[in-house]
């Protein structure tokens, strides 16, 4: 295993009832990077962060964090989660949401203070959850995964549903996460956020198309945008598997119309 | 204990941003033992059936709000987060039965004020053991609503379980039929269930002959309700399919 990294699975397979959710995954992450994991809606990636995180019941692999396996007791301080789901209590006030689950983490009240401040909340800091904008809401979510400085930070789709600005602005704030040294992974179905990571994790059907910086997306496919990108190595990936008996005609126009779609 | 207590103020903030639950919470079952005591004016009935009316509410009004609070929290996603960080499934589980029983502890004494000084109910035993019963029937009502949350997957289906598990409970309780009167199985399945010691306890404690077969009606409820936190805690899994 490589030292360096801070997530190593190895062989990972996840079935859900007789579907094989994540297919004989195997790759490696290192900390001090933004890591996107991209795919269209249905391949896999909540799964495969769940499984990251110690929530995924899996069948075969192993998936190690920090040299722990995952789910482990000593994780539990040093893991930030936030899932697809905001995951929030919509009748609890923006201080009073993280403020718990900040005592439940056993951090000091200034910790409360500066995730708040961090994800650009202050202003909203004694308003109901039930009363923010989605976005809004979404960033309490983040602001809970960020308490207490997790060594790894994993967000599920972090900016579904907001506007251009705002997901600029979280973009940014990931790559200053990053700085600092930490291992984050952020997923996306949005193939144009893959120029935003300094490394894409490309999912499909529950399979590992592509692991690789978005400079060698763009020049390994020799297209113009991580869009075509991504069908050109669907495309290659399928002529060197015929063994893959099963064709899929629905899943590029489905990729295609989930990415226009970036609401 | 930290965790637990965290927990417990959360879910109290919870409901206090929701004034119109607490008012019904308290206000409806002070209003069904006055209409209770209405309809049974000058006949001896209601001092047999008040008492029961003081065990249900807690068990029937907690056994709903546990039930869909801890299905609003799998559904959110809001467990998964928790049991994502450092909290024990028992310091979950206790951080809402402490807050619901506070509730429920509060319901008990309004309502009981309610019946013996508007309705003229006489409680000739313990007005402390009677307030410990209810505390039991709370968490009874909690117990069960945690074990019912697991097997329900939206609030259309776990407001279902209510008549399903405190209907027959109620109607074997002995409350409409004694349980002597009833046919034989049905009486020895009456005897087992939580909700008729509750209210055997209930009348003990308002008819003041309280002795050994009420200890032995509340160790039954405690059993009950050692059994249902243990299964409903095996379905809080950290790990999910």
């Amino acid at each position: 295993m490589n030292k360096s990294a801070c997530i190593d699975v190895q062989e990972l397979n996840v079935k859900r009832g007789k579907n094989l959710v994540l297919d004989q995954l195997s790759f490696q992450l290192e900390a001090g990077k933004i890591i996107g994991l991209l795919g269209p809606s249905g391949s896999g990636k909540s799964t495969l962060l769940r499984s990251i995180v110690g929530n995924q019941i899996i069948t075969s692999g192993t998936v190690t964090v920090l040299g722990l396996p995952s789910g482990s007791k000593a994780l539990r301080h040093k893991v930030g989660y936030m899932t697809q789901a905001a995951s929030v209590y919509d009748d609890l006030t923006v201080t009073q949401n993280v403020a718990y689950f900040a005592k439940i983490l056993g951090l000091p009240d200034e910790e409360v203070n500066r995730v708040i401040q961090g994800t650009d909340l202050s202003e909203q800091a004694s308003s109901l959850v039930i009363d923010l904008s989605g976005g809004q809401r979404n960033r309490v979510s983040l602001a809970i995964a960020l308490l207490g400085s997790p060594e790894i930070v994993i967000l599920d789709e972090p900016t579904v549903g907001l506007d251009p600005v705002l997901r600029a602005d979280l973009w940014g704030l990931f790559a200053r996460l990053a700085a600092t040294g930490l291992c984050l992974v952020v997923s996306s179905h949005v193939m144009d956020e893959a120029m935003r990571c300094d490394q894409i994790l490309l999912l499909r059907e529950g399979k590992i198309l592509a692991q690789l910086t978005p400079y060698e997306l763009m020049e390994r496919t020799g297209a113009t945008d991580p869009e075509t990108a991504f069908l050109k190595l669907i495309d290659t990936g399928a002529s060197n598997s015929h063994d893959n008996a099963t064709p899929d005609p629905d899943s590029a126009p489905r990729h295609r119309a989930s990415a226009d779609g970036s609401k | 204990m930290r965790r637990t207590l965290a927990t417990t103020g959360r879910v109290l903030n919870q409901v206090r941003h929701d004034p119109r639950t607490i008012a019904l919470m308290l206000v409806v079952p002070s209003l069904l033992i006055g209409l209770i005591a209405w309809i049974f004016t000058d006949t001896p009935a209601f001092q047999r059936i008040g008492p029961s009316m003081i065990a249900l509410f807690p068990f029937v009004v907690m056994f709903l709000v546990t039930s869909i609070a801890t299905l609003r929290e799998r559904r959110s996603g809001t467990l998964e987060r928790l049991l994502s960080m450092p909290l024990a499934k028992g310091e979950f589980i206790f951080g809402y039965a402490v807050a619901f029983t506070m509730i429920a502890i509060v319901q008990t004494i309004i309502a009981s004020s309610f019946a013996v000084w508007v309705c003229g109910l006489e409680i000739s035993g313990s007005f402390w053991l009677m307030f410990a019963v209810a505390a039991l029937d709370a968490l009874l009502g909690i117990s069960l609503g945690l074990m019912a949350s697991a097997f329900a997957r939206t609030e259309f289906q776990v407001v279902q379980f209510m008549p399903a598990l405190v209907i027959p409970q109620f109607l074997l309780a002995g409350i409409i039929l004694p349980r002597e009167q009833l046919p034989g199985v049905l009486e020895s399945i009456g005897d087992w269930l939580p909700l008729s010691h509750a209210i055997d306890t209930l009348s003990d404690v308002a008819a003041g002959t309280t002795d050994s077969d009420t200890a032995f009606s509340m160790l039954v409820i405690v059993a009950w309700i050692v059994v249902a936190l243990l299964v409903g805690s095996l379905t809080l899994r950290r790990r999910t399919a």
